[in-house]
C-alpha cells in the first residue's frame, strides 16, 4: 500500500511539473455553481441524451438501440469532465463505450442482427403495466429530487488540488484498497464464469476430412468437384448454369447462394442465343440487340462466316432429340 | 441552472432505462436498459460528489463501472448460451420452468 501511495505521490510530482496536465481540472469548471458555459453544454447535451435514450425504447432494431446508448454514454463522458471528474470521463469512454458497448455489438452480430422484437404479449397487459411503472418511477424520482434539501455546492476545487486522478488514486489505494481487491477478484470470477457459460462440450465425434470422404463414397454421392457455371462461347457468368452433354442445364453448377436467392439465369435463353449464332443469324442478332449483350466478342469458331457450315448441333442437343448427341458431334 | 438539473436528467435516464427493461422483449435491449440505469446512477454520484466536494462519490462510480463490466460479461454469456440452445434472443422464449 505504501508503494501505491508513493507511486501516487510520484504522479502528483509529475502533474505539478507538467503545467498542462495540472491545469486541466482547473481549466474546466469545478466550482460549486455551474458557469454559463457549463449551462450551455448541459442544455445542448441533455436533450440529445434524452432523445437517444428514448431510442432504446422505440428502436425496431437492436443495433440502432445499441448505437443510441453509445451516444448517451459519450455525452455522459462530456458531463463527467465538465463536472470535474476527468478520470471518470476517460474511463467512461474507454470502458463503457469502448469495451462494454462493443461487447454488446459483438453479441448482436453473433445472435443475429435481424432478430426483431416479438409483439405477442405472453403476460396480459404487460405493455400498459410497464408504461405505468416507468412513468410512476419517473414521478417518484422527480418528487424525491424536488423535495430533497441540498447543501450549498462546495465544488471539487480543493479535492482536485493535485489533479483529479491523483485524488481518486489516493482514495482507491488508500481507504478503499480492500474493495479494490475484492473487485479484482470479482472480475476474475466473471471472466471464468463467462468461459464456463459459453463452453460447449462435444457430443458427437469430430468429423474430419477422411470421415466426410468415406461417408460421401458410401452414400454414392457426387464425388468429383461440381461443374463450373456459365461455360458458353458468348456468355460467361456465375449465374448461368452449364449445359451437360445432352444439352440440359446442370442446376448444381450455379453457386448455391445464387440459387437460394433466386438470381439464377435462364439456361434456355442463352442456349437459344448460341443456336442463333450457330445457325448464322449472329450478324442480324448483333445489329438488333447489341445493347443487351455484354461481351459479344465470340471465339473464332462461333463467327458468322464459319457458322453456316456447321449444322445446328446444340439445337438438337437442347431439344433432346438425339440422345447420342456428343457421339454424333464427335463423328462430325 | 443549478446542480439539480443534473439530478433531474439522471432521474429521466434512469426511468427510461427501467421502462426499457420492463417493455422490451429482446434480451439484449433489456440488458442495455440495465446499463442505462447504471449510467444514470453514475451521473447522480458524480453530481453529488461535486456538491459535497468529496471524491468518494467518484470512487463509488468507478466501482459501479467495474461491477457493470463484470455483469455485462456474465449476462451476455448467458444470452449467448440461451441463444445456442433455443435459437432465440427473446425473453419470452425462456419458459421451460413454466408449469
Amino acid at each position: 500500500m505504501s508503494a501505491a501511495l508513493s507511486a501516487a505521490a510520484l504522479a502528483a510530482d509529475l502533474t505539478s511539473s507538467l503545467p498542462a496536465v495540472g491545469a486541466l481540472p482547473r481549466a474546466v469548471d469545478s466550482a460549486g455553481d455551474p458557469s454559463t458555459a457549463e449551462a450551455v453544454l448541459f442544455w445542448v447535451l441533455a436533450p440529445v441524451m434524452v432523445l437517444a435514450s428514448l431510442g432504446l425504447l422505440f428502436a425496431r432494431k437492436a443495433v440502432h438501440a445499441a448505437l443510441s446508448v453509445i451516444l448517451v454514454m459519450i455525452c455522459l463522458a462530456f458531463m463527467y469532465v465538465t463536472q470535474g471528474a476527468v478520470f471518470l470521463g476517460v474511463v467512461q469512454v474507454v470502458v463503457y463505450t469502448g469495451a462494454i458497448m462493443m461487447l454488446f455489438l459483438f453479441v448482436l452480430m453473433l445472435v443475429g442482427v435481424s432478430t426483431a422484437d416479438s409483439l405477442v404479449e405472453t403476460i396480459r397487459g404487460q405493455r400498459w403495466i410497464g408504461w405505468v411503472a416507468g412513468l410512476g418511477l419517473l414521478v417518484v424520482l422527480a418528487g424525491v429530487i424536488g423535495t430533497a434539501a441540498y447543501p450549498e455546492p462546495t465544488g471539487l476545487g480543493s479535492a482536485n488540488e493535485a489533479s483529479n486522478p491523483v485524488g481518486i488514486a489516493h482514495l482507491i489505494f488508500g481507504r478503499y484498497v480492500f474493495a479494490m481487491e475484492v473487485v479484482g477478484a470479482l472480475l476474475v470470477t466473471a471472466a471464468l464464469g463467462a468461459l464456463v457459460y459459453t463452453h460447449r462440450r462435444r457430443l458427437t465425434p469430430r468429423l474430419g476430412q477422411r470421415e466426410r470422404a468415406e461417408a460421401r463414397v458410401r452414400d454414392g454421392q457426387h464425388l468429383a468437384p461440381l461443374p463450373a457455371p456459365g461455360v458458353y462461347a458468348k456468355h460467361n457468368a456465375m449465374d448461368v448454369p452449364a449445359l451437360d452433354p445432352y444439352g440440359q442445364p446442370i442446376e448444381s453448377s450455379v453457386p448455391r447462394v445464387l440459387r437460394v436467392r433466386g438470381q439464377e439465369a435462364d439456361a434456355a435463353e442463352y442456349a437459344a442465343r448460341i443456336d442463333r449464332v450457330l445457325a448464322g443469324k449472329a450478324a442480324v442478332d448483333r445489329g438488333t440487340s447489341a445493347s443487351d449483350e455484354q461481351g459479344t466478342t465470340a471465339p473464332p469458331h462461333a463467327e458468322p462466316q464459319s457458322a453456316p457450315i456447321g449444322e445446328p448441333r446444340i439445337a438438337d442437343a437442347v431439344a433432346g432429340v438425339d440422345a447420342g448427341a456428343p457421339d454424333s458431334e464427335e463423328g462430325k | 441552472m443549478t446542480l439539480t438539473h443534473y439530478l433531474v436528467l439522471s432521474g429521466i435516464l434512469f426511468s427510461i432505462g427501467a421502462a426499457a427493461v420492463l417493455l422490451r422483449r429482446n434480451a439484449i435491449i433489456a440488458f442495455m436498459g440495465v446499463e442505462l440505469m447504471l449510467n444514470a446512477t453514475n451521473l447522480c454520484l458524480v453530481t453529488f460528489s461535486r456538491m459535497h466536494g468529496e471524491l468518494t462519490g467518484q470512487v463509488l462510480a468507478f466501482f459501479v463501472m467495474v461491477v457493470a463490466a463484470a455483469e455485462v460479461v456474465v449476462g451476455l454469456a448467458i444470452i449467448v448460451a440461451i441463444f445456442r440452445t433455443r435459437r432465440s434472443a427473446s425473453i419470452d422464449d425462456v419458459n421451460l420452468l413454466k408449469s
